[in-house]
């Protein structure tokens, strides 16, 4: 097996043998059974009149709320690529680990992408496991899918991608805990100038419109979460929505557009450029 | 900053001019971290099927040495290269073993799975893995804990399966950066053991400490190096040329002493002085000018020199 895959394998492995996986796979079906019972209520809830709410109404609140229960995953997996990705390499370098296993032929770069790798797999496989999982409990509750499930998992998981990324750019230098915080504080910080960006769009200010833009490219995280709130939304709420013109724009767990193909293209070369990156600095780094 | 050096180099000399070239060799290796020099021109040859002590004092650049050797980082000039290839050559890394001063392994895998991993990184072909692996563990002493791990394992044990993971895969050139610094004495002795058994089958060992009596047992050759410079090298007999003599004498004044300077180098530790570099005919002459002074000699005692003495008298003589 190439040295890059053998990384990979001994990062999956390191976090199945450390109980990360099966810790994960507990918390997510807590959450997935307390959600499908709070989406049963809504479902079954009834209104003053003693009727249940009709099916229309209760697809458009399965759908916002879906959109918030997301919102939560995408940040369990955002914290956890970042916490997991901040000591990936640092941790390994400050305890002497990587000496032994340098000296091998193998080269730095190989070590960087086997790791990134390694923990894209477990994204993949955590945002695709758990999205499945909530969509099937909520289906069961309410009968409610969303539009564009797909695409809800790839731009979730990419979320989660992105976080890794920074981390393990942020590990190659600085050590575990304050590449963690400084992922996480970038993540939030993303989030918060792209809700700025939304009030900007509301009050139809170009400049603080762009501070959004600027943070989308910068940290593309803002960006896909907008593309997974559009794969959430139903026709009927995006019809409302795009009545309701720039207002209706102006909200971070609302969107009534993909992303466009330029910024997917961004994000595709965002990655690039952080490998390229990550594995310029670890290569560069005195052992 | 320099990237550090990892690339097959296309200035190596033929694989058949490797084999007949020396084990290790540098030119004028230099290493800096900002201000700070960690090693100042290392020039030095260690001939393969030697066993090579790198000795100094703490901070003196050992581990510095070591790690540009083997590529982990990059030398601000100089050059070097291993088995007759340029340092940081990954072909040549399949030949080599090392344990780190800082040695720690993958706590949530069984030594088994390390040494695997190890074989698997070197790359050794899967068919002799297992015998690559039981041969390490038996010549470690650590069979029995094949499939425990790591993580469970002790400071000593752990620096036994660091010396395992480098003798995978029957090495050309092995580096021991302080191999025995968290062993009891009976592991100090294994690990001597190993160290001859490697010799006599023709690996070269770059032995990196500063414990003094292990380097004296099993090297061939040293050299002693001191804020980033080698102060000394050759084989043990060059270096340990001379007789020590201890006196236990009394009632001698600090003038006198000061007289006895002639007869070589002096340590004046009150009643028991040391006279470095005497020659052993010389010591009815001592005795003599001592009684003169009126002193009054209760043990002379000539020795030759340890590679303790040798040491010390060559960091005195750097100060």
């Amino acid at each position: 097996m190439p040295p890059v895959l053998v990384i990979a394998r001994l990062t999956v492995q390191e976090a199945s043998r450390r109980r990360l996986l099966i810790a994960l796979v507990i918390l997510t079906l807590l959450v997935v059974g307390f959600s499908a019972w709070g989406f049963n209520k809504i479902a079954t809830v009834t209104t003053e009149n003693g009727l249940p709410l009709p099916p229309a109404q209760v697809k458009v609140i399965t759908s916002q709320l879906l959109i918030v229960v997301t919102f939560m995953y995408s940040g369990v997996l955002a914290l956890s690529a970042a916490v997991v990705a901040g000591p990936l390499i640092s941790s390994e370098v400050e305890s002497g680990l990587l000496l032994s296993m340098l000296a091998r032929p193998m080269r730095r770069s190989e070590v960087v992408i086997g790791k990134w790798l390694g923990l894209a797999v477990l994204i993949a496989i955590y945002a695709a496991g758990s999205a499945f999982l909530e969509i099937a409990a909520v289906d069961w509750a309410t009968g409610y899918v969303p539009p564009h499930p797909i695409e809800l998992v790839l731009f979730v998981g990419t979320e989660g991608l992105v976080l890794l990324s920074l981390g393990l750019l942020l590990s190659t230098r600085l050590s575990g805990i304050t590449g963690g915080v400084i992922a996480l504080v970038a993540w939030l910080m993303a989030w918060i100038a792209g809700v700025v960006g939304d009030i900007g769009i509301g009050l139809q200010n170009q400049a603080i419109e762009n501070v959004g833009t600027v943070s989308h490219l910068i940290l593309p995280t803002d960006g896909l979460w907008r593309g997974a709130v559009f794969a959430m939304e139903p026709d009927a709420v995006l019809a409302t929505l795009r009545a309701a013109g720039t207002v209706g724009r102006a909200n971070p767990f609302s969107a009534v557009d993909p992303p466009p193909i330029q910024f997917l293209m961004w994000v595709a070369a965002w990655f690039a450029v952080m490998l390229a990156l990550s594995v310029w600095s670890f290569r560069t780094r005195e052992l | 900053m320099a990237e550090v050096a990892e690339k097959i180099s296309t200035a190596a000399a033929p694989d058949g001019a490797a084999a007949g070239s020396p084990a290790i060799h540098t030119v004028e290796l230099s290493k800096r971290f900002g201000k700070t020099v960690a090693l100042a021109g290392l020039s030095m040859t260690v001939p393969r099927g030697e066993v090579f002590g790198f000795l100094g004092p703490n901070g003196a650049g050992k581990t510095t040495s070591v790690k540009l050797l083997l590529g982990l980082i990059a030398p601000s000039s100089g050059e070097g290269w291993l088995l007759g290839r340029p340092i940081g050559d990954l072909e040549t890394r399949r030949k080599i073993g090392y344990l780190p001063e800082l040695f720690r392994y993958q706590g949530w895998l069984s030594a088994n799975e390390v040494l695997a991993l190890h074989c698997e990184l070197a790359p050794l072909p899967r068919s002799s893995w297992e015998d690559e692996i039981k041969t390490a563990l038996d010549t470690v002493g650590l069979t029995d804990r094949a499939r425990d791990r790591v993580g469970t394992f002790s400071k000593g044990m752990q620096q036994r399966l660091g010396l395992a993971v480098a003798l995978l895969g029957e090495p050309e050139l092995v580096f021991l950066d302080e191999p025995t610094s968290a062993l009891d004495p009976v592991g100090r002795h294994d690990v001597r053991e190993i160290i001859r058994g490697l010799a006599s089958r023709g690996t070269a060992v770059f032995l990196n400490s500063h414990l003094l009596s292990e380097v004296e047992q099993v090297c061939d050759r040293v050299a002693v190096v001191d804020h980033g410079r080698v102060i000394a090298s050759g084989t043990m007999d060059q270096l340990l040329s001379g007789t020590t003599v201890r006196v236990r004498a009394s009632g001698l004044e600090p003038g006198d002493k000061a007289k006895l300077v002639r007869f070589g180098e002096l340590d004046d530790e009150g009643d028991y002085m040391t006279f470095a570099n005497l020659n052993v005919e010389r010591v009815p002459e001592l005795v003599a000018a001592i009684v003169a002074m009126g002193g009054r000699v209760y043990e002379v005692a000539p020795r030759h020199q340890t590679l303790e003495d040798r040491f010390l008298q060559l960091l005195e003589e750097e100060k």
